[in-house]
């Protein structure tokens, strides 16, 4: 029983680091129908970003984070601005190949630049351990887990309670009436990829306190994990994104406990297939059928 | 499936280029002009166009957006470095090269069967989720050699098997696609509800196209293994599918000529890169955004060099003008 809430601890801080990613891809795929490929890059650049202000300029943790999420929002504007404005009126398969190419370009640029050396993330908060009745919980699983619910929350009053997300939320249901409204779409899918890559540049900060360790490849595996979570909540919901999240991570760490560890990414595959086949819209989304 | 017969004069005018193609280059060999430099770029160029007429196919004629090549790659790789590690010898060498393409069937039809109901982008991920998930079966199996890969891997793939490969698989495609099963396939690209209409098993052709594919993906892994000698579970990743697929988009989706242009730019600007290291990376990234944002159709769109077409266009211009 023990081992049980010790993997579920374990998970659920996995998790949140997923859920905070598959918050980007699901914002930014109910907006512009787009899988940003890009988008696991931007959180080893959130990452890469804490790793040099706390190296250099010895941030604490609330400013790195804070600035690694401000870092994290102005590449994925940028990168939007750029790569994906240009072909918002082109084929989905143009779209989703420049999103491959950004996210090519992103980890061989930071490999040119900062070389591919996998280096160990800076520990700015001492680790605790915690003994709760057998359960070992670290101040590191709790810190993440607080801050990505805290995020999360933020995130959900932003969408649901001021007028930029309502704007999104108009955006994505059809966005010619939401112009004729009056709504400046270029302005909301920006602020779209802003909040969704400010959210992964946390998530890059708070996995490297996490793991200790980072490299420019980093953002790959994690992205298309996020993307599995994305999918498995429903994409384009922003609930489903969070609580597919967690349960990608609590599957990981059971698969790992029960000696697989080797078969973990697979497992995720495999799941990713089944519910694209089982349940196509998610355990959230909303089952839309094709007209002809 | 595939005919032959109707196209049979432009085959056996293409097969003549192709051997006077193959005696041409000897020469350039036995003169020296080609050296072992060159000639290494040679098969790396023919084993990339084995490979992108193969995901040209799936993507271009098919429509099917698939992320998972290197996947079926791999299957071949693995299959003649195993095969040809018991039975070292050239005849070993064909039949792990059938084995690589039985097997690589089988895992298409069992990744296919399922995925390819889906659509676009979905597509794409489950089938790169496929071939990661047989990339991590290598990687755990000790019949492979695990994460280290396999070594020694006796060399049978030299220049003139892989000119010979090059052309077969291209022929094989090629009339492929302009026999009656390629416009069913084209048809179910253009519009699979009315493909479907006009009695098409729009599943059927889809598959077809997908197991032709990966089954060439194999032949070209066989290759690359028993050319380089050394393989590992990681020469298969995301990384080898999406070079794949820079070829194909580059050269235009739907141009098997395309195809061919690219992976030779290519494969000449990757010998000329070669001091530049990860930066060569770097270029070829900007390079497939910048295709994608101002030429989304690749270099040569869907343009095909066809003989049939140098014939009949004299004859098209004296109408015109009489």
């Amino acid at each position: 029983m023990d081992t049980l809430f010790q993997q579920i601890i374990n998970g659920l801080s996995l998790g949140s680091i997923y859920a905070l990613l598959a918050l980007g891809y699901t914002m930014v795929y109910g907006i512009i129908k787009l899988i940003n490929f890009a988008h696991g890059d931007i959180y080893m650049l959130g990452a890469f970003w804490g790793y040099y202000v706390i190296n250099t300029w010895h941030f604490n943790f609330i400013s790195a984070l804070l600035s690694a999420m401000v870092v994290g929002a102005a590449s994925g504007v940028i990168i939007e601005y750029f790569a994906y404005r240009p072909l918002r009126h082109s084929p989905r398969i143009t779209a989703l190949i420049t999103a491959i190419g950004v996210s090519f370009f992103l980890e061989n640029g930071m490999s040119y630049l900062f070389s591919s050396n996998t280096r160990d993330f800076p520990q700015i908060i001492k680790q605790v351990n915690y003994h709760i009745g057998g359960v070992l919980i670290s101040n590191i699983q709790v810190l993440i887990l607080v801050t990505a619910c805290a995020l999360m929350v933020l995130l959900q009053l932003i969408i649901k309670k001021t007028k930029m997300g309502r704007a999104m939320r108009a955006v994505s249901v059809d966005a010619d009436a939401a112009e004729l409204v009056g709504i400046n779409i270029n302005w909301t899918i920006s602020f779209t990829f802003a909040l969704g890559s400010a959210l992964a540049g946390a998530a890059g900060v708070l996995i490297g306190l996490y793991y200790n360790s980072i490299d420019p490849l980093m953002g790959m595996t994690p992205g298309i994990k996020a993307f599995v979570a994305a999918v498995l909540g429903g994409i384009g919901s922003v609930p489903g994104a969070s609580v597919g999240g967690f349960l990608i991570g609590i599957l990981e760490t059971f698969v790992q406990s029960i000696g697989l560890s080797a078969y973990k990414d697979a497992v995720v595959y495999f799941v990713l297939i089944v519910i694209l086949l089982i349940l196509p819209a998610g355990i959230f989304g909303k089952n839309v059928k094709e007209k002809v | 499936m595939i005919k032959l017969k109707a196209n049979f004069k432009y085959n056996v005018i293409w097969f003549l280029i192709m051997v006077a193609g193959f005696y041409l280059m000897n020469t350039l060999i036995l003169v020296g002009v080609i050296d072992s430099f060159i000639e290494n770029m040679l098969v790396t160029i023919g084993i990339n166009i084995i490979l992108a007429t193969g995901l040209n196919l799936i993507i271009g004629f098919a429509g099917q957006f698939s992320l998972g090549h290197a996947g079926f790659m791999a299957i071949g790789a693995y299959a003649t470095a195993i095969v040809t590690q018991t039975n070292s010898t050239p005849a070993g060498f064909y039949i792990s090269i059938l084995v690589g393409i039985v097997v690589a069937i089988i895992a298409a039809l069992i990744v296919g069967i399922p995925t390819l109901r889906l659509r676009g982008d979905y597509l794409a991920i489950a089938t790169m989720g496929a071939a990661e998930i047989i990339r991590i079966i290598i990687n755990n199996l000790k019949i492979t050699g695990g994460a280290a890969g396999m070594f020694n891997i006796p060399q049978f793939a030299d220049w003139p098997t892989v000119y010979i490969m090059v052309c077969v698989t291209t022929i094989i495609i090629v009339n492929f696609i302009h026999s009656r099963a390629g416009r069913a396939v084209t048809s179910v690209r253009e519009d699979e509800i009315a493909a479907e209409a006009m009695g098409i098993n729009v599943t059927k052709w889809k598959l077809a196209a997908f197991v032709l594919g990966a089954s060439t993906a194999a032949v070209a892994g066989s290759l690359h293994a028993s050319y380089l000698q050394t393989i590992a579970p990681n020469d298969f990743g995301i990384m080898e599918s999406i070079s794949i697929l820079i070829i194909v988009v580059l050269g235009g989706v739907g141009s098997i000529t395309g195809t061919f242009v690219a992976a030779v730019v290519l494969g000449v600007l990757d010998t000329v890169l070669q001091n530049f290291g990860t930066l060569r990376m770097v270029i070829y990234a900007v390079a497939l955004v910048l295709i994608m944002i101002f030429k989304p159709s690749g270099l040569l769109g869907t343009w095909e060099l066809s003989i049939k077409q140098l014939w009949r266009r004299p004859k098209r211009k004296e109408r015109v003008e009489s």
